[in-house]
Order: C-alpha cells, then sequence, then structure tokens
C-alpha cells in the first residue's frame, strides 16, 4: 500500500474557492437528507465525514481541519433531532485528526484514502457513541459489525468522491 | 504561557472547540428538560436546506404527473374495468363493516365509552430525513403556519408512521416509530395484550412491556391503544413477526411497521381529534334490549310490523315513543309514528324508576338528564330520565313488542311495572290497540306495559 512518510516541505497544501469551501458541504448535507428518503440504502453513507476528511487531509492545517469538522458536525446536527453537538464534535476530532494526519503522509493515492475513510469513521462512531452515551445518555447500542461494513462502504465511496472533489483543488 | 500556547497551537484550539461544544451540549440537555431547546440555528439549516429539498420534490411531482397524466396512459381502460370491479367489492364490503361498525358504536355507547375520533387531517408531502441512521426522523412540508402543532399524529393510508417532533414555519420534523426514542401505545389485536412500541438501533420496532406468561402469535395485529394520547386508538402500526423470551420476564416481540417507513411519501398529519360518547343517533336510537333481542332467537322481529301494532301505552314506553309523545303533548298535535332513526339528537337508554303510581321509560337527550312529562301516567308526573350508564340493576329491561304480550311462564314478574300496571288497569286498552291513535289527554292515557324478560 503506498503510503509515504513525507517531510513537511514536501507537503503540497492546497485551498479551495470560497464558493467550493461553503457550497460542497452544504450539497453534502442536502444529500445526505434527501437521497435516503428515495434510496434508502443511502443511508449507510455519511457524505459530511467523508467532505471533512477531504478538506482536512488536503488543507493539511489542523485548526483549519478541526474548524471545518466543526461547522459541518453542527450543521449536520442540526438535522436530526438529537441534542446539537454530538456530531459537532465527533467531526471536530475527525477533523483534527485527518489533518495533522495529512501533514506526515502522502494521502494522494486511492489506497491511502480507502484505508484513511475506514479508520476515521471508525473513529467517528467510537467517539460520536461515547459522547451520547456518556453526556446526552443516549441508549444506543451500535452494532460493529454493521459499523465495520459501513465503514468499508463509505471508504469505497471516499475514493471515488475524492477524486471528484479533486478537481476543485487550487494551489497555494 | 503565551508560547506554551502558540506551541500547542493546534491542539489548544482543539481543546476550545471541543470543550465549546461540550458546554453547549451540556447547556442544551439542561435545557431541553425546561421545554427550551436551541431553535436558531436549527431553524437556520432547515430553512436552508428544505427550499431546495421542497424544490427537487415540486418538479419531480411535476414530471411524474405529466408523464402519468398525458402520456403513460397505457392500459387505462383495462386499469378502469378493474376498479370498477374493486369498487363492486369494495362497497359490499363497506355494507358489513358498516354493519359491524353500527353494531360497536350502539354497544360501545351502551357502555359509555369514549372514542377519539380523527375529525380533521392534513396531508404534506415528505421532504427530507435526518440522513442519519441514529437519528430516525423526517420531514414534511407543512408547518406551523399549517396549523401544524407538536406532538400531532403522522400517518399513512398503512398505519402510524411517527409524531410532530418539531414544527417551524413551513416544515415539520417528524420523529419515526423505529426511532429509539419513540414510544407508541401498543395493543394486540386478537390477544388485547397492551405494550409499548420502542425502535431499536437496528431500526426495528419492538413491543415492550409484554410478560412472558402471555402468548402471541406471529402474524398477529398491533394497533395503537390510543393510552399515549398521541395517537388515537385503533390505528394499524405494524404486525408480529417474531416472539422470543427477553430479559427481565418480557417477552421480546418484534413488529414490522404496517407503513413502510424507509419509503414515505405522502403523509397525513391528524390535526384535529374529538373525544366523545359515540353517537347512537346516527346508528338509531336502539336500546339494549333490542340489541340483545336481536340475538336471541326465540324473539320474533318486530321490525315491520311494530309501527301498527304498538299500543299506545307501549309506545309511552319505548323511547322512541316517548320523546314524539312528548313533543305531541307540547305542540298539542297527535302523535307521529316510531320514527327513531329520524331524532337529530343522541338518543339513550333510559330506564323505568318505579314510581308511586308509573314506571316510563323514555329517551333523553345526550347531555344531561331531563325531565319529561309522559303522558299516561296519571300519579308520577313528571318522570326523571337517566342515562344509561346510571342504572341500578333492573329486574326486567322493557322490551315494546305486540307479538309478545306475555311473559314467559317461568319468568318472573317484574316489580318496576307493577305500579304503574295497577293504576293503569281500569283505562287500559288492548294492547293490539294501533299507536298511532290521536292523543288523547295525558290523565285518560293508560300505560300498559308488556315485559319481555332477557
Amino acid at each position: 500500500m503506498p503510503i509515504t512518510y513525507t517531510s513537511q516541505e514536501q507537503v503540497e497544501v492546497y485551498r479551495f474557492s470560497a464558493p467550493a469551501a461553503i457550497l460542497i458541504p452544504l450539497v453534502a448535507l442536502f444529500l445526505q437528507a434527501f437521497v435516503p428518503l428515495r434510496f434508502p440504502f443511502f443511508a449507510i453513507f455519511d457524505l459530511p465525514l467523508l467532505v471533512t476528511i477531504f478538506f482536512s487531509v488536503v488543507r493539511r492545517s489542523p485548526v483549519t481541519g478541526l474548524l471545518t469538522g466543526s461547522v459541518i458536525g453542527l450543521l449536520q446536527d442540526s438535522l436530526t433531532h438529537n441534542p446539537i453537538g454530538l456530531y459537532g464534535i465527533a467531526k471536530t476530532v475527525v477533523g483534527y485528526g485527518a489533518s495533522s494526519l495529512g501533514v506526515r503522509l502522502d494521502v494522494e493515492n486511492a489506497g491511502a484514502r480507502l484505508l484513511l475513510t475506514l479508520f476515521f469513521y471508525m473513529v467517528h462512531e467510537i467517539v460520536y457513541f461515547l459522547v451520547g452515551r456518556g453526556l446526552v445518555g443516549l441508549t444506543a447500542h451500535p452494532s460493529w459489525a454493521y459499523e465495520l461494513g459501513a465503514a468499508f462502504a463509505n471508504a469505497v465511496l471516499a475514493v471515488l468522491l475524492f477524486a471528484a472533489l479533486d478537481k476543485f483543488k487550487q494551489r497555494t | 504561557m503565551e508560547n506554551l500556547i502558540s506551541r500547542y497551537r493546534n491542539v489548544t484550539v482543539l481543546v476550545a472547540i471541543l470543550f465549546a461544544q461540550v458546554l453547549g451540549l451540556a447547556v442544551q440537555v439542561k435545557r431541553s428538560s425546561e421545554n427550551e431547546s436551541t431553535r436558531l440555528i436549527r431553524v437556520w439549516v432547515v430553512n436552508a436546506i428544505t427550499p431546495f429539498e421542497k424544490g427537487i420534490v415540486g418538479l419531480q411531482g411535476g414530471a411524474r404527473n405529466l408523464w402519468r397524466n398525458y402520456f403513460y396512459l397505457r392500459g387505462v381502460r383495462q386499469e378502469n374495468h378493474d376498479l370498477k370491479q374493486q369498487i363492486e367489492h369494495l362497497r359490499l364490503e363497506q355494507v358489513r363493516l358498516n354493519e359491524d361498525a353500527e353494531q360497536a358504536r350502539r354497544l360501545q355507547a351502551l357502555l359509555g365509552f369514549k372514542e377519539q375520533f380523527i375529525s380533521q387531517t392534513l396531508p404534506a408531502q415528505v421532504i427530507g430525513s435526518s440522513g442519519s441512521e441514529q437519528s430516525r426522523s423526517i420531514y414534511i412540508d407543512k408547518g406551523s403556519h399549517d396549523g401544524v402543532k407538536q406532538d400531532m399524529a403522522v400517518i399513512t393510508a398503512d398505519g402510524v408512521i411517527g409524531k410532530v417532533l418539531r414544527v417551524f414555519v413551513t416544515t415539520s420534523q417528524v420523529l419515526l416509530i423505529d426511532d429509539q426514542t419513540s414510544g407508541v401505545g401498543a395493543i394486540l389485536e386478537k390477544s388485547r395484550l397492551q405494550g409499548v412500541l420502542r425502535g431499536t438501533p437496528a431500526g426495528e420496532i419492538v413491543l415492550e412491556k409484554v410478560t412472558a406468561d402471555e402468548t402471541i402469535q406471529p402474524g398477529e395485529k398491533v394497533l395503537t391503544s390510543g393510552g399515549d394520547q398521541v395517537f388515537p386508538k385503533g390505528l394499524p402500526v405494524g404486525t408480529v413477526t417474531k416472539v422470543s423470551t427477553g430479559a427481565d420476564l418480557f417477552l421480546n416481540v418484534r413488529v414490522k411497521p404496517a407503513a413502510n417507513l424507509s419509503k414515505l411519501e405522502e403523509v397525513l398529519v391528524i390535526t384535529k381529534k374529538e373525544e366523545r360518547m359515540p353517537s347512537v343517533a346516527a346508528t338509531g336510537g336502539a336500546r339494549a334490549v333490542d340489541i340483545l333481542a336481536q340475538r336471541l332467537p326465540s324473539v320474533p322481529d318486530k321490525a315491520a310490523e311494530e309501527p301498527k301494532k304498538q299500543s299506545p301505552a307501549a309506545a309511552a314506553v319505548s323511547p322512541q315513543v316517548g320523546t314524539n309523545k312528548a313533543k305531541a303533548q307540547s305542540s298539542g298535535s297527535s302523535p307521529k309514528p316510531i320514527e327513531s332513526n329520524s331524532q337529530a339528537g343522541s338518543v339513550q337508554d333510559v330506564k323505568i324508576i318505579p314510581g308511586p303510581g308509573a314506571a316510563v321509560t323514555a329517551a333523553k337527550p345526550a347531555s344531561g338528564d331531563a325531565k319529561i312529562k309522559l303522558p299516561g301516567v296519571k300519579s308520577a308526573g313528571s318522570t326523571i330520565v337517566k342515562p344509561a350508564t346510571e342504572q341500578k340493576p333492573v329486574p326486567q329491561p322493557l322490551r315494546v313488542s305486540d307479538k309478545i304480550t306475555k311473559p314467559p311462564a317461568s319468568a318472573p314478574k317484574p316489580e318496576t311495572t307493577e305500579p304503574a300496571r295497577n293504576q293503569a288497569a281500569p283505562d287500559q286498552p288492548k294492547p293490539s290497540q294501533p299507536a298511532t291513535q290521536p292523543a288523547t289527554p295525558p290523565q285518560e292515557e293508560p300505560v300498559p306495559q308488556e315485559n319481555k324478560p332477557q
């Protein structure tokens, strides 16, 4: 698997135009809320999480990554009936972790992206359930086999999605 | 200190952001228990997202209508033919069901049950979902502007789907019944066992709080019990698919929802419920004795011959005639034949109260007791008419039927009617005297009463 350790100088940092930075997360949220109505299996995907990971990895700035994750997570929370902050905290952690990892690893290739998404999806779910049970008193009992399957499905989608989103990248 | 912060800037920001969110979460949890919630951000996000969803649903609906109504009309003739046949079939079934429903209403009225009726619904279109498996909720395109309120029940033609959780101006969030935080009071159709329906993390529905010593068969239908004060009683919820023994001496009853919760397009919001006593006026002012008598094979049907054979005294005993007589007395006109079904007001079963000189059964309006002065009752004057629910056990309920002029020999003589019989004896006409005879002054009208043991 071509995951290579890179020095700080070797890593390319990208940025996004303002419309892309705003619209891509919003479109992801919209699709996440709308598509499962027509295609129920789509609920297994977490597009806002994938967008968070993508932005965090490509920007390679932990602060930007955690802020991105925080905002996207809070917006996603607003669509649910659960208290606002559950997804916010989980995606903040993911944003921070993904961007920190992006600084050190070359995650431009498909294999690295697959593993990265697989890992951070599980991190996201663990944080979500821990916060939910610890702070909010959610009685959710996650099925980890199901979560693993969902993580793999999201990872596969992430490879395709990241390739599409690469077109919006701009060199700094 | 500044060096420390700048050195660990990323971690510091991370901790600060997380702390802020945890703080926000804590505030929400505290506030939500006080019926407050951080609504502003929800309103913003919902208002930002739902217009697009509405637009797409609208376009989708338009395109679908265009295709279905103008282009794709193949097989419509055959479908029309099939539908007509189906309508005929359903009409027959409707007649049968109406009979059952009427009977049920009559019996419920007699027992004094209160029913919840769906009196108003609001159709709505599903425009979005929460997009999260940890929150099984949907958004509909109707909000407070359309009269939607919190905790209103949401149903489809197939069954219950959830209740309104949050209401925005033009949209509302509906919590589905398969969410973990939802709860629906449910009752099993055949075994009449009650429990609480809850969602599971996997999106299934289980019926909780059913003790393990009960027997439940898979395939049994689950209905709303009405106990949650959200859903009216009797709405279909689902079907039992699996029964297993769970923890704490309770059964683990899995239920398949009647409505397809993963593919919802149009729903109905129950905007108005009425809780009222079932009216028997709409179904015919039948009395308990009449209803029960219909089931007794030994009692001939009185419907066809009663009007022409009924004696005036018997008419005074009948609730319908009692009403008519009271009307006739007040207006001075002659009494009319029995027309109980046309009475607008609710008529309830009443009893004969043994008085010093008379015993009378009459109809009363639905609300409150009524004093009705009855013709033919000499000593009673006015008679207090009470609803059936307040009855004390009456030894012998009355049955107005000329065919049965004598009670069976084995039947005990009713004590309640004796005073009236004794007082009316001198003027008592023959039972075959028609009920439609001209009105006589009250003091001259006899009250012969035939009692039929039930």
